[in-house]
């Protein structure tokens, strides 16, 4: 028998079952198709600007830095800000979001590297997906327009997250990630970052910058009224 | 290392962890390092117990289903362009990515923490076959350089001080000037950041652990705050998972439920940096990633779990919290369980894997004082799995006549005057660690594990408690 016949037929007899009760096959099914949300968490179920406090509160808790914005237009130049104030190259990795490719670059000093990243880059931005306000966790998705890489790799990790974008807990991220990509169907990696890259191996004690960025810095763009 | 597992001599693994300095020094950071963050980060969480009831149904929930979400999760991987590669064996799983290394060719794998990867002892086969292993977790990294298993599950170089990392980098990193100063943890820290980027780019093959596998959509996650784990199945071409089969569950809520208690129970934090959703290889949109994407399950004895005394067991979410409240596992570190699953947790699962026959001691390594089971996120019943144990080895007859009686951890000695008098100074070094925190000697129910295993003949010469406070007023001891 193969090991995939074998492990099946082992777990069916210890489980005194044959897998082809209906009643089981139903809750699987169920369970799966509905997806039911769980306990809820109180924390987050608040009014709008109530979660988007929360998410500032927490990702700065989280040791994660944070900046708003008045307007998309203005990212490029809280971009060099923060590389000036940080003392680092007037370069950035950016992957082909068009969000962040449209912008005004041009008014800064900024050179602009496209694509992944190869590991030799200060400082990385990315467009996030979404932003959990219950423990100010970033939720990042892979694509072409925002690689992988460039939450990993770089020393300074920037993200622009859009205030629209923030939800309450997890479950209603994954609801507005069910709509964008359909049930059942995951981007190829999601990522949920919550802070700067950390170590506590040596002695237990926690240090920033293991092998992740050092710093994460997010440009939070408020909504417009 | 952990092909050899030293499990059966437990208690003399317990004696030379007692009289080692350097780990008594680093156990203490076990403490200050876990205990209040958790218990800190949990009251900031009203429904914190309340999910913890959740974790627990979900696990039983997705165990009583185990056939039908496995079926469902490879269904989803194979949909997403993965593979899924059944092992029943350890012996299976390593020829399996052993195989996979070698049709692409592989000189070396990166790896993120994984205690499946112990479990099977995968190193060790990947240097035979000619592979060169790199563990990128920093713990697991500073123990792979000095040849040792990890002592915690979720902090594998605790039994270590900076000073031994400090010269186990000076011995290693040979290419780095020698007068460079690394008095620093976090000089440390950005050594094993540079020496291991260069790895990390230079791999053929990333290997990381799942903490959870998810049915509704194929999805392995990892778990991480240093992004080792990340950057393992990022850059190389191929990402193999390895993963036990109990790492099921239905659907991302429900893996969402169980994150809210994961962090906090493991590490004290809200959540841990990184969670990462990996649904099989790099896509036609994609511009990095694996461009393949593996998962070897792995079942080693545990189908066999399911329906026994033990299926509470295969709720483990591996957080640690169990051992990072054990008095014993203070006391004496995690080498001396042997293997690679340390602590109440350990005590457990390490007879159901290794038999019960070598590592039937363990579970009586225990004071049944309660902790590990009073935290434990998914709410197993540690202490009564560890009676059912040693009942289990009672009946087996696998035990000297001697340790019949349960307690034998304690009892041993108590019932052998003579030993007990050789032996006494370092039973006395574990009551005196044990009673280093406050209160632990009041929560030592020495009298409650014997009143649990009243059914078995009652030792001669009194508990261990009366012995000692005898001793202690003849002057004998301390
Ligand atoms: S037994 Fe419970 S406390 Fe121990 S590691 Fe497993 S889940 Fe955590």
């Amino acid at each position: 028998m193969s090991a995939r016949a074998d492990i099946l037929s082992n777990i069916r007899r210890s489980l005194g079952v044959t897998g082809e009760e209906a009643p089981r096959l139903t809750n699987v099914e169920q369970r799966i198709s509905t997806a039911p949300r769980g306990l809820s968490v109180g924390r987050s179920q608040l009014p709008r600007q109530g979660q988007i406090d929360l998410f500032k509160q927490q990702a700065e808790s989280a040791l994660a830095s944070l900046t708003e914005l008045d307007s998309y237009e203005a990212v490029p130049a809280a971009v060099a800000d923060y590389l000036r104030s940080n003392n680092l190259p007037a370069a950035l990795r950016i992957g082909h979001d068009p969000r962040l490719d449209g912008l005004d670059w041009g008014s800064t000093a900024i050179d602009l590297l496209h694509g992944p990243s190869d590991g030799q880059d200060m400082a990385g931005l990315n467009h996030a997906f979404s932003g959990v306000a219950e423990t100010g966790t970033l939720v990042m998705t892979a694509s072409a327009e925002n690689p992988t890489t460039i939450n990993f790799l770089p020393d300074y990790a920037l993200v622009v997250l859009h205030e629209k974008d923030i939800t309450g807990d997890y479950e209603s991220m994954w609801a507005n990630l069910r709509q964008t990509y359909g049930k059942g169907t995951m981007p190829r990696v999601v990522n949920w970052v919550t802070g700067p890259s950390r170590s506590g191996d040596i002695e237990q004690v926690i240090l920033l910058g293991a092998h992740g960025p050092r710093r994460l810095h997010i440009l939070m763009i408020k909504e417009q009224d | 290392m952990t092909a050899h597992p030293t499990t059966s001599r437990f208690k003399d693994n317990a004696h030379e962890a007692l009289g080692d300095d350097q780990l008594q020094k680093a156990m203490l950071n076990v403490r200050a390092g876990f205990i209040d963050k958790r218990a800190a980060v949990a009251a900031k969480l009203p429904e914190f117990e309340a999910l913890r009831d959740s974790a627990r149904d979900i696990k039983n929930h997705t165990l009583a289903h185990l056939d039908l979400y496995l079926e469902r999760y490879e269904q989803k991987v194979i949909e997403a362009g993965g593979h899924v590669h059944w092992a029943r064996t350890a012996e299976e799983a390593r020829q399996i990515i052993i195989d996979l290394c070698q049709k692409s060719d592989a000189k070396i794998v990166t790896k993120g923490k994984s205690m499946i990867s112990e479990e099977i002892a995968l190193n060790a086969a990947l240097s035979k076959a000619g592979i060169t292993p790199v563990e990128t977790d920093l713990g697991e990294y500073i123990i792979q350089l000095r040849d040792e298993a990890p002592s915690h599950i979720i902090a594998p170089a605790v039994h270590l001080n900076a000073s031994q990392v400090e010269s186990d980098f000076r011995r290693v990193h040979t290419h780095l000037d020698a007068d460079r100063d690394l008095q620093e943890p976090v000089q440390l820290l950005t050594e094993a950041r540079q020496v291991l980027r260069d790895r990390f780019l230079s791999a053929d093959i990333g290997i990381t652990g799942a903490n959870f596998l998810v049915a509704e959509t194929g999805s392995s996650i990892i778990v991480t705050n240093e992004g080792n784990g990340d950057l393992t199945q990022t850059l190389p071409k191929t990402h193999i998972v390895i993963a036990s089969i109990e790492k099921l569950v239905p659907t991302l809520e429900d893996v969402s439920q169980i994150l809210r208690v994961l962090a906090r129970s493991a590490t004290g934090q809200e959540m841990s940096v990184y969670t990462t959703f990996s649904t099989g290889p790099r896509r036609a949109t994609d511009v990095d990633g694996p461009e393949n994407y593996h998962v070897v399950l792995l079942d080693n004895g545990r189908s066999s779990m399911l329906g026994t005394d033990f299926q509470d067991m295969l709720r483990c979410i591996r957080c640690g919290a169990c051992m990072n409240h054990c008095p014993v596992y203070h006391a004496v570190g995690g080498h001396a369980y042997g293997w690679v699953y340390p602590g109440p947790m350990g005590a457990v699962l390490t007879p159901t894997l290794l038999g019960v026959d070598k590592a039937g001691h363990l579970p009586n390594a225990s004071t049944f004082c309660g902790r590990c089971e009073s935290v434990c996120p998914v709410r197993i019943p540690l202490p009564k799995m560890m009676r059912h144990w040693r009942e289990a080895e009672f009946s087996r007859h696998l035990t000297p006549a001697t340790q019949r009686f349960g307690l034998a951890f304690w009892a041993f000695f108590a019932k052998r005057p003579a030993l007990y008098k050789n032996l006494t100074p370092w039973l006395m070094s574990l009551m005196h660690l044990l009673g280093r925190d406050k209160g632990y000697l009041r929560a030592l129910p020495l009298a409650s594990g014997w009143t649990d295993s009243r059914d078995f003949p009652t030792p001669q010469g009194g508990t261990f408690q009366s012995l000692y406070r005898k001793q202690k007023s003849n002057g004998r001891a301390a």
